[in-house]
């Protein structure tokens, strides 16, 4: 207890330094707090106000392959560009490119227009686009519909398509008997989606016994579906895992998940003409087999999805 | 802000009851979850703190390793056992019990080590064996620390076995990550309630427990 | 190419800017939560009656687990690093808020006594008596609420990759590459160990008083538990 006077009769200078100290925290706080806000924060930050235009992507593979194509091609032509990727599902990407925080996106047509408006049954890539732009928010434009389409897919593991004999040739609708007994599995939002278990009720008739939440055509499904927590999936079609697992992909003849062409969704006004026009040459030259060959020097090869996007546009002649 | 009619809405839909996502049923796959890494976290745990305790050594290895265990990032701990064990109930209940051992452990080991010298000497005195002291005359003073160790391990268990959601796992999590994912927010600040209201019902059972079991005698010296 | 330090450039960071990109989401908000903690003890020092509610509440948002606070911040603050900071400053308060208390309660009355004797008045009572003396309690609860930040920090990689080391987590589930993983966790766990570790520096050199080398560990939970003051407080 001694010491302890002691000490605060030595140090009468203590409060004064304290303080400062204590200020000198406050400040810095607030100045990291307030820059790390702005500089992040969705609502102020990243607006293009300075040109630079924000691409952004999903949160799966093939999305932030895409981004890097879009982003790396827009640069080539000058745009500055910043990225933020891995964002979350559909429901969160599409509210941020109508607050602004976000200018370029590459979408799936198909799954694009279920989100908007769930009960729309085109024919063609056309009446989808145009179905589509029915539906847009009006501060957001789609560009040019490349051939390259990657679906989503009811997909079935080994076991499961030897129990019921479904090969390559079986459809959606061969489920109809047996769905009762199968554990579908699928992102968190396929639950919800019209493109997801509620398409495959209202347009199949198939009810499974349950739902099992796992990522976007992710490890967690491919990992569910070799180890049979799930007997069912959505796995997309050009996931490069598909083949190496023997997975038996449906046919959809009704066109449940429709067309899904990779078509960049942009914020209107937001990008200059030579970004639509370089983004249009990426969506003339990509095609299904050039995304299926891409995803897999990511997947399967390990090799970083900037490296493998410029790699491409090089051998494209688009950079 | 209207979170109560978030939660009005969400405990007011019917849907929400039955089936394998309704309440229930996740409330029920929560508790086993939890209970598990409990059952698991208290089988290593309690031991080995009574034993260290008791002989009064290793409590600076103990020390070291519960620093070690805290210091392991649960979320990541989680993800990185799920790539390298692919999907299933042993990849989430191995951060679940790494997360749970360390209070149990060293609370233990604290509540055993501390117990008065004295009483226990008598004991040994009137010659009871080593086992005999440590049940009958440690444990009984010790009990309420070692009680609040499992408390606080629970509640932690309760609370974070959540974003197991993010690896497929039932429970009451799903509700928040599926919210996040569907941008629902009536099933996210239902399952953040679920949740809360939980961890308080385990509060109460450990303060129950330790009305029932420990003697009062003891409980009149704290 | 794939080297253990080679970050996807997807998270647009070296592997030590995200180290520099943990740290300041991690304690920020534990630095936040001791400015705020200060004065909400105080005030639960000098109102003895407002202690139980105080630490009731705080119970309770302990018990909210962290992601469903991002999500629901997410409408406010966009998916942004302060989304994950606010929820974490929220769980060092209440993990200071009882440190502190019980740390300035421990000063005997004797000092205070003395203090007073001496003609120090309430404040500086506070800065130059108290708080000191209580410096051992605070740095015990720090260390708590730092090592639980640095860990919490990681779940921010699900609201849109703002979750620093982190991130690495979402990356190896994409990539199939379970090295970014393992990264993830023992960059996370080392950095934890090093600031715990430079806490029990700090106060050694804030309590030049006390004994060194004494017995340091704090009570051992990751997540701490307010509860146990909650019960104790009730059963006063």
């Amino acid at each position: 207890m001694t010491s302890i006077v002691k000490s605060t009769t030595r140090s009468s200078t203590r409060p004064r330094s304290t303080s400062a100290a204590v200020l000198a925290a406050v400040a810095a706080l607030v100045a990291g707090c307030s820059s790390g806000g702005s500089g992040d924060d969705p609502l102020t930050g990243g607006k293009a106000g300075d040109g630079t235009v924000v691409v952004g992507s999903n949160n799966f593979s093939e999305s932030i392959l895409l981004a890097d194509l879009y982003g790396e091609a827009l640069k080539a032509k000058g745009v500055k560009v910043s990225y933020r990727h891995n964002i979350g599902s559909r429901e969160t990407t599409y509210r941020m490119l109508k607050n602004g925080s976000v200018t370029v996106l590459p979408e799936y047509n198909g799954a694009l227009l279920a989100y908007l408006d769930p009960k729309a049954a085109p024919r063609t890539v056309e009446e989808t686009t145009a179905a589509i732009n029915a539906e847009l928010d009006k501060n957001l434009t789609l560009l040019r519909p490349s051939p390259a389409q990657d679906k989503d897919s009811v997909t079935v593991n080994a076991q499961t398509a030897k129990k019921y004999h479904l090969t390559a040739e079986s459809g959606i609708a061969d489920l109809k008997g047996v769905a009762k007994d199968l554990v579908i599995g699928g992102s968190p939002e396929f639950q919800t989606r019209q493109q997801g278990l509620k398409g495959l009720k209202s347009v199949y008739g198939l009810r499974f016994k349950s739902f099992k939440a796992l990522d976007a055509g992710g490890p967690l499904t491919q990992s569910a579906l070799r180890k049979n927590t799930v007997q069912v999936a959505d796995v997309f079609t050009t996931d490069p895992t598909l083949t190496k697992e023997k997975f038996v992909v449906l046919k959809d003849p009704k066109n449940l998940f429709g067309f899904q062409n990779v078509q960049p969704l942009v914020a209107k006004g937001k990008l200059p003409q030579k970004g639509v026009d370089a983004l249009n040459a990426v969506s003339a030259r990509l095609d299904t087999a050039a995304l299926r060959e891409l995803g897999a020097q990511v997947q399967l090869r390990h090799k970083d999805p900037l490296d493998v996007a410029r790699a491409w546009l090089k051998s494209a002649g688009l950079t | 802000m209207n979170v109560l009619h978030f939660v009005g809405a969400f405990f007011g839909d019917g849907a929400h009851w039955h089936g394998y996502d309704g309440i229930p049923h996740r409330l029920l796959e929560h508790v086993g979850y939890s209970l598990l890494a409990l059952g698991v976290a208290a089988a290593v745990g309690l031991p080995v703190g009574l034993l260290t305790g008791h002989t009064g050594r290793g409590g600076t290895v103990l020390a070291l390793l519960a620093t070690a265990a805290r210091a392991l990032p649960t979320f990541g701990l989680l993800v990185l056992t799920f790539v390298l064990l692919g999907l299933g109930l042993l990849p989430v209940m191995i951060p679940l019990v790494v997360l749970a051992v360390p209070p149990i452990l060293v609370t233990t080991y604290e509540a055993v080590r501390s117990v008065d010298p004295s009483p226990v000497d008598a004991a040994r005195g009137m010659g009871m064996g080593e086992a005999r002291i440590l049940f009958r005359v440690e444990l009984p003073v010790a009990l309420p620390l070692v009680l609040s160790g499992l408390r606080s391990a629970a509640v932690q268990i309760v609370s974070t076995a959540t974003v197991a959601a993010y690896v497929s796992l039932g429970g009451l999590g799903r509700y928040i990550v599926d919210g996040l994912y569907q941008r629902d927010y009536e099933k996210v600040v239902g399952g953040a309630t679920l949740v809360a209201l939980l961890a308080l019902a385990t509060l109460a059972v450990f303060w129950a427990v330790e009305r029932l079991a420990v003697s009062p005698g003891v409980r009149r010296g704290t | 190419m794939n080297g253990f330090f080679d970050i996807p450039s997807d998270l647009q960071h070296s592997w030590l800017g995200l180290v520099g990109l943990h740290l300041r989401e991690a304690l920020l908000p534990v630095l936040a939560g001791l400015l705020a903690a200060l004065p909400v003890a105080q005030v639960c020092v000098r109102f003895r009656r407002l202690y139980p509610p105080v630490l009731g509440l705080t119970t309770v948002l302990y018990a909210i687990p962290s992601l469903a606070l991002f999500v629901v911040l997410i409408d406010y603050t966009g998916q942004s690093e302060l989304t994950v900071m606010i929820p974490l400053a929220l769980y060092s308060l209440v993990v200071l808020v009882p440190a502190i208390v019980d740390g300035v309660r421990a000063v005997p009355r004797e000092t205070l006594a003395a203090a007073t004797a001496m003609g120090l008045g309430p404040v500086r009572r506070y800065l130059q008596v108290q708080l000191p003396i209580a410096v051992p309690a605070i740095l015990a609860g720090l260390r708590v609420a730092a090592v639980s930040s640095i860990s919490l920090v990681s779940v921010g990689a699900l609201i849109g990759n703002n979750g620093a080391l982190g991130n690495l987590l979402a990356d190896a589930m994409f990539y199939h590459r379970p090295a970014l993983a393992v990264n993830s966790v023992v960059t996370t766990a080392v950095l934890a160990v090093l600031v715990d570790a430079a806490l029990v520096g700090v106060r050694r050199l804030l309590t030049p008083w006390m004994p060194r080398g004494g017995r340091t560990a704090p009570a051992a939970a990751g997540r701490p538990d307010p509860a146990a003051h909650v019960l104790g407080e009730a059963a006063r």
